[in-house]
């Protein structure tokens, strides 16, 4: 793919906060990565490992109210809308001061109080839930957008016809944020589907559908801005298809070798969205040593998340019964 | 139960307690098929659309999944919601959106979310439906944490229950039966509310308790008439929802008695009965004079002969003669 041309340009203090987003995104998950196999966090992870500029170029243009539906792989998505690092680190340790108590985990991490509705264990389910919380927001009349994020193993489940449909016919203020990273689980998206090109389903329903480059933020935030300025307007729901890639396995254990070639992982690895946000950033004329500071910056920001996690403690096991209804 | 009112059939029961909620609260927003201008598969939702329009009773296609994941994402961004899957049967297509998403959300998100929304379907047996249209799976949604069930026998308790339901903080499945929708009953002209977890007492008596749920309920209360004019006297129990459950009513009833039966439509191995032979044995074991007993549908899938149908299915004369027994032990 070749760099895109913009149509509009993005300041360049836009741009360093894209950066920044982008490295703590990707500080964050390695964080989680060293975390777990250092049988520090219990359960399981997946990690969003070189997918972060679609999370941030989407979030970016949300506001506080606007509600995102994440995934499995929905760290990045938490952090993007604005929930704190401290607090998503300390679900995956499972406690209390988590966003759930310490009764979600990575896949259930809920923040609505920062419009996160949620990760979700279950590939495709989010799609009809972001469809009704775009219904909702569609009576409210406020104005309110809802972002929906899944991966292409979500598509060819009957849930994702069945939302985007409805989305498409209630002409919903919803955007459709497909993060194609071409694999689901081990299953390679072109022996699942005859058709790959997602974005080309939305024709099906009488949407639009819009492709876009998913390692470059920028590409990513100009497509998002658009979508989400239609939703906003009432001009109807988008489907945009994000081509990206998980450098890592699909969980943490998994290898990622045995159904793909190291090449093809460092062939992606070429597009790197940390890498390619700090090279436009240069070429913009910004200095090496304020990328640096920006930098520490993160690193700061990570640590203070894991120090806030580590020490924070575990739920009291006689509140088990809580929260059920 | 109220003897002051009119008398009207079930189905128009749970008509108007949407009509009074949906003039109460705004945000009520019912999404199904079949529900807008047609008024409803079984006359459910008759009128409604008259009133409240395409905004609140949202017609949709064959979208089980969908729908019924759109009315819970509704709840959770705080549109109250009623997603009718019309058939109870219909909701297994829908099956993970609610036991994975609905019931689960308030404890995963730790309280912050609630999806106030109910699932409403007509369960059981009526007129040769055969084995996709009959089934009564409550059994199932009360083994799910974070669902509450009820399962109305009456246009009383469905009017009731069903106004309940809808000012619930969470998801409740409103489990009608099929064959009840035309029967009649006396509601009373004001507002009034069932809380859950409120057993009924249908008939008072001291050999034996019968607890039956749904239109069991009749089948058990007309027995209850033949065993007395036999010289057994049963009492009849109600529970109107099983979760939350009455577990105090029903055992108290069974110590009293010391001999229970329970009626139950749907087939007796891991059903909804051999809960209530476990709570009798954890709760009333000094008590129990016999072995409690279910009679419930034999385990096959609902039969399309009328002949076979109604062997499957418990019938008046199966209750007494189980009772007589029963007794005689």
């Amino acid at each position: 793919m070749s760099e895109r041309v913009l149509t509009e340009q993005i300041s360049q203090e836009l741009l360093l906060t894209y950066y920044k987003k982008v490295l703590e995104l990707r500080l964050f998950e390695l964080k989680v990565q060293e975390l777990y196999r250092n049988a520090r966090l219990p359960g399981f992870v997946h990690l969003y490992v070189g997918e972060e500029a679609v999370a941030v170029g989407v979030c970016s243009h949300l506001e506080k109210a606007d509600l995102v539906f994440s995934t499995h792989r929905g760290h990045g998505h938490a952090l993007a809308k604005g929930v704190p690092a401290g607090i998503v680190l300390a679900e995956l340790w499972g406690k209390k001061t988590g966003s759930s108590g310490g009764r979600g985990g990575s896949m259930h991490l809920y923040a609505p109080e920062y419009g996160f509705m949620g990760t979700n264990g279950i590939v495709g389910a989010p799609i009809p839930l972001a469809t009704g919380a775009a219904l909702s927001a569609k009576l409210k009349k406020k104005s309110g957008v809802v972002v929906c994020f899944f991966g292409d193993g979500a598509v060819n489940s009957g849930s994702f016809h069945e939302a985007v449909n409805l989305g498409a016919v209630w002409n919903l203020p919803v955007v459709y944020v497909c993060e194609n990273n071409l694999y689901a689980t081990e299953m390679a998206f072109r022996r699942a589907t005859k058709n790959t090109s997602v974005a080309s389903r939305a024709a099906a329903y009488g949407m639009l559908g819009v492709e876009v480059d998913g390692q470059d933020v920028v590409a990513v935030h100009e497509v998002a801005q658009a979508a989400i300025q239609r939703a906003r307007e009432d001009a109807g729901p988008t489907l945009i298809e994000c081509k990206t890639y998980r450098y890592v396995g699909h969980h943490e254990g998994d290898p990622g070798t045995d159904y793909r070639t190291r090449e093809e992982v460092q062939h992606w690895k070429q597009r790197d969205p940390v890498k390619l946000a700090r090279k436009r950033l240069l070429d913009s004329g910004v200095d090496e040593k304020d990328l640096q500071a920006a930098d520490q910056e993160v690193e700061r920001l990570i640590d203070e998340a894991v120090e806030f996690a580590e020490q924070s403690p575990e739920p009291s096991a006689d509140t088990v019964n809580e929260h059920v209804f | 139960m109220s003897d002051q009112g009119r008398v009207i059939t079930y189905g128009d029961a749970g008509v108007e307690a949407l009509r009074e909620e949906m003039r109460r609260d705004d945000s009520i927003v019912y999404i199904g098929q079949g529900i807008g201008s047609r008024g409803g598969n079984f006359r459910q939702t008759r009128g409604l659309w008259q009133e409240f329009g395409d905004d609140r009773l949202r017609d949709t296609g064959i979208c089980e999944l969908g729908a019924t994941g759109a009315a819970i994402g509704a709840a959770m961004a705080g549109t109250r919601t009623v997603v009718d899957e019309v058939f109870l049967d219909f909701a297994l297509e829908a099956i993970t959106q609610i036991v994975q998403q609905a019931a689960n959300i308030s404890y995963m998100s730790n309280g912050k979310i609630k999806a106030p929304v109910v699932i409403r379907g007509a369960m059981g047996s009526v007129r040769s439906a055969g084995a996709h249209h009959s089934h009564t799976f409550y059994n199932w949604f009360a083994n799910t944490p974070g669902l509450k069930v009820v399962l109305p026998a009456t246009p009383y308790d469905l009017k009731g229950l069903f106004k309940t339901a809808l000012r619930e903080p969470g998801p409740v499945a409103v489990i009608e039966h099929k064959s009840l929708y035309n029967t009649k009953g006396v509601v009373p002209e004001e507002e009034y509310l069932i809380p859950f977890g409120d057993a009924r007492i249908v008939r008072e008596g001291k050999d034996l308790t019968i607890v039956a749920m749904s239109r069991m309920v009749d089948l058990a209360a007309k027995a209850a008439v033949v065993l007395a004019e036999q010289g057994v006297s049963a009492e009849v129990i109600d529970p109107r929802s099983i979760v939350p459950l009455d577990r105090q009513k029903i055992t108290d009833s069974i110590k009293r008695t010391g001999r229970l039966v329970v009626i139950d439509e749907s087939p007796s191995y891991c059903s909804f009965a051999g809960e209530l032979l476990a709570i009798a044995a954890e709760d009333c074991f000094n008590e129990l004079k016999v072995a409690p007993k279910r009679v419930c549908s034999l385990g096959v899938p609902n039969p399309f002969s009328p002949v076979l149908e109604n062997q499957m299915i418990p019938t008046v004369d199966r209750i007494v003669n189980e009772v007589h027994d029963l007794m005689k032990q």
